[in-house]
């Protein structure tokens, strides 16, 4: 019954975004005020029952009603609650469900929220929601339902991929996933903008807070799934170059590019038709991610044939809207009117830089993934494009980008002051300098790069404090009035420094990271000890452990520190029996930002284990940074000037009212 | 500085930016790519030693020999050839004789491959794609090799979104 209920209201869902992606254009059209306030409607009402279907799968999932294939494949009575729960998007049907609900979810904040857009723009808005709402719908009520029956239901389940029970789970898809999908806003925007052939920048101040929200959650749930990555799979490893993780590098990139040419829009009135191509490119490189990891052409191409249906399905929405997009683009650009002028040295120039270079930098990876595949298809030669060719291709674009980035917000509109901004940027400078040398004074003889790298980061991070340094006046006035001054800031400001000063944090951890991580690997007995890094991690001996749906096996390791007894350390290996698969679940011990890693191998004949000991200076910073960068998003968000469904000043609502 | 001189410093930049990033990625291309090959390719190429390359194939069953301080060896086979192999590390989670591997490494002297990278994927058939699609090529693909207990019919998984799909052992 449920399974059933679930599937219709997803249709029903669908019905509704068929009207939403018709009716209020014809509204717009003919300037029929009821029509065009269907969208609202309908959006709310989609929404309803894409969390109707979402809660059937669900349930579906926590009762573990085996009758139904989605559930019998990758849940297990015996599994946790959480985790019958977190199975619900750990598979392909499951987690195109979630992408649609929050797609829904995205047209109902709009909906919701949008009562003072100018009724066209947001009519238009909607309907474009509902295309993409739609394409989706079909793609699984047609490819990858997941209310399927079993015509002879099975006793027990198959169990989720042990790999895949974890928290990380719970929380990276979702988080992932409202990013991707956020952007699907400011695409909306986009082309309604492109359909109406008027933008002002009144659209920009509506873009920003969307495109924000989307890239502080693609941000979390990147980061989220990189620390995930690193305690999971046991061998210490964040970021692999792998195409899936590019796939959420590129959206973000090109996000970050869009946030930051909103700026010049909302505040300047130019970059108008640019600003419009990126809200473009930053959602079809969303889709683009979503039809790397859901068409399975990344697992093999040949998958890809196997189960051509999904594959080509994806790939014709794809085409659709990004192929649609890019040819209102070129077609409708045109008539939108250009913005102001600036000098190549000012803040405009500077926001310009910086979408030269982030775009620039999206393109290097685009190509790094894309190139493997494309190379495969054509000649039928397999290649590899693995670490070696982003570090080479992306680390060094991305040094002049934050050698400019203090400088950004120092520079004022229109007409800069380079010289100014260097003079009170000098602090910063002579900071990253003593840095510099001290590091390389005391890794004397040791790699000059990270020194240098880390210099960089100081660079960054100590430009953002100057500032906020600047800005208050700090150690030039009086202290109580810079304090003052401080609090008067407008949150946005203090968005800027905390989310440059998250890129100098997260920097110094990528580097302290990989040059100067220490790693011990070799069998040991009970009673063995290894010293990495100082510690003294002695091995007290072996313990088996039944567990709810898995036999698992822990090693307890002692950490002494100069003979001190620091903590108990239990890495263990778990099998289990369902899917005849084992993962290792590396034991983790935190002092500061760094942190020891410990993951087991195979045990030998003689009772001796295989481990790997792993001590990572600074790691934490790597994720630090982005939460950092998260939160100065958060702060820009909740400034009044952005806030979502912010009452608009009196004097710009004549200007929002459409041009019929 | 007038409309045009400002749109032209702005486009020279961007070409500049555009030229050095291209110059960069095909730099990069020339020395940072690694070709995938079966033992049997690998013997027709006559893949000089030292050039690093991905090798793939089956396990070669009764041929893992564990030595000393993690010391490795295994064989490497196609159904026409086979390539030795030596190693130094863990193996990962899903490594096993008679099952699909990936090892990335060079050639050395005497001909037996040093894997500095053993790769298994994330995949329940225990096989990786470029392995099954060679073996598949050659001919030597047994529906069997992706059979195992409890996942009689092949479902194939498609993991959460950013699932990084390779476990890798250095």
């Amino acid at each position: 019954m449920i399974a059933e209920a679930g599937h219709y209201a997803l249709v029903l869902a669908l019905a509704l975004a068929l009207i939403q992606s018709t009716v209020p254009i014809a509204g717009a059209r003919w300037g029929d005020a009821a029509l065009m306030n269907v969208a609202r409607s309908a959006a709310l009402a989609q929404l309803l029952f894409a969390a109707a279907s979402f809660a059937a799968l669900v349930w579906l999932h926590v009762t573990s009603d085996f009758s139904v294939a989605n559930v019998f494949e990758n849940s297990h009575s015996l599994k946790p609650l959480i985790y019958k729960i977190t199975g619900v998007w750990g598979n392909h049907e499951g987690s195109m469900l979630l992408w649609v609900s929050i797609l829904a979810l995205f047209g109902g904040l709009v909906a919701a929220f949008g009562n003072n857009l100018p009724l066209s723009l947001r009519a238009y808005v909607l309907a474009v929601q509902a295309w993409i709402a739609s394409a989706f719908y079909l793609f699984i009520l047609i490819t990858s339902n997941p209310f399927l029956r079993i015509a002879n239901p099975p006793i027990e389940g198959r169990d989720l991929n042990p790999v895949l029970q974890d928290i990380g789970l719970a929380v990276h898809p979702p988080m992932l996933y409202l990013g991707y999908v956020g952007f699907s806003i400011s695409f909306s925007f986009a082309i309604a903008a492109l359909l109406e052939g008027r933008i002002d920048a009144a659209w920009a101040r509506w873009v920003r807070p969307w495109t924000l929200v989307a890239w502080i959650f693609l941000t979390l749930g990147i980061a989220m799934g990189s620390y995930w990555a690193y305690y999971e799979l046991g061998w210490g490893g964040w970021w692999f170059w792998d195409p899936v993780e590019n796939a959420s590098l590129m959206p973000w990139l090109a996000g970050t590019a869009l946030l930051h040419s909103a700026v010049v829009m909302e505040k300047r009135n130019a970059l108008k038709v640019w600003t419009i191509l990126l809200s473009i490119l930053t959602f079809s490189l969303s889709l683009l991610g979503t039809f790397l990891v859901r068409s399975g052409v990344l697992t093999s191409v040949h998958a890809f044939a196997t189960d051509p249906t999904r594959g080509v399905f994806i790939l014709l929405i794809l085409c659709l809207f990004i192929g649609g997009g890019l040819s209102l683009y070129a077609w409708r650009a045109s008539t939108l009117k250009q913005g102001g002028l600036f000098a190549p040295i000012s803040r405009e120039g500077a926001l310009v830089l910086n979408n030269l270079f982030l775009t620039t930098a999206c393109a290097t990876v685009f190509i790094g993934t894309l190139y493997p595949l494309a190379l495969e298809v054509l000649t039928g030669d397999k290649i590899s494009v693995g670490a070696p060719f982003f570090n080479l291709t992306f680390a060094p674009l991305f040094v002049p980008l934050m050698i400019a980035v203090p400088f950004g917000p120092l520079l004022a509109w229109k007409r800069g002051d380079l010289v100014g901004a260097a003079q009170r940027l000098m602090a910063a400078g002579i900071a990253a300098l003593i840095a510099m040398a001290m590091l390389l004074a005391w890794t004397h003889g040791g790699s000059t790069f990270a020194p240098l790298a880390i210099g960089l980061a100081v660079w960054v991070i100590a430009g953002a404090l100057s500032d906020l340094a600047e800005r208050t006046g700090l150690f030039r006035v009086d202290f109580g009035i810079a304090m003052r001054r401080a609090r008067g800031l407008p949150r946005a400001t203090w968005g800027t420094a905390f989310a440059h000063a998250g890129v100098g944090v997260a920097l110094i951890g990528i580097v302290c990271e990989t040059t100067w991580n220490s790693e011990y690997i070799a069998t040991m007995k009970p009673d063995d000890v290894a010293k990495v890094a100082g510690y003294e991690l002695k091995l007290d001996g072996l313990t088996q452990r039944q567990g709810p749906n898995f036999r698992e096996m822990i090693a307890q390791f002692t950490v002494n520190l100069d003979g001190q007894k620091l903590s108990v350390m239990t890495p263990s290996k778990r099998s289990f029996t369902t899917r005849g698969s084992s993962t290792t679940e590396a034991a983790l011990l935190t002092r500061g930002a760094s942190q020891l890693y410990i993951s087991l191998g195979d045990t030998t004949a003689e009772g001796a284990i295989a481990v790997r000991i792993y001590h990572k200076p600074m790691v934490l910073l790597i994720w630090w940074g982005p939460v950092l960068m998260a939160f100065g998003g958060m702060l820009s968000l909740s400034d009044r000037r952005l806030r979502v469904g912010a009452p608009k000043p009196a004097k710009a609502s004549r200007a929002l009212q459409p041009a019929e | 500085m007038t409309r045009k001189q400002r749109r032209l410093t702005m486009i020279g930049g961007s070409l500049a930016v555009l030229a050095v990033a291209a110059a960069l990625v095909l730099n990069a291309m020339r020395d940072s790519i690694v070709f995938f090959s079966t033992p049997t390719m690998a013997a027709e190429k006559h893949i000089p030693p030292g050039k690093r390359f991905r090798l793939g194939g089956l396990v070669q069953p009764g041929s893992l020999v564990r030595g000393d301080n993690l010391a490795i060896s295994f064989a490497v086979a196609d159904g026409s050839a086979t390539l030795p192999v030596s190693y130094k590390g863990i193996l990962p989670d899903l490594f096993r004789e008679g099952q699909g591997v990936v090892a990335e490494g060079a050639l050395d002297a005497s001909g037996v491959f040093k894997a500095d990278t053993v790769l298994a994927k994330h995949d329940e058939n225990y096989m990786p794609k470029d392995v099954a699609d060679a073996l598949k090529k050659q001919g030597h693909w047994k529906d069997d090799y992706g059979a195992k207990p409890g996942a009689a019919a092949a479902v194939p998984m498609q993991q959460g979104s950013a699932m990084p799909t390779q476990g890798a052992s250095r």
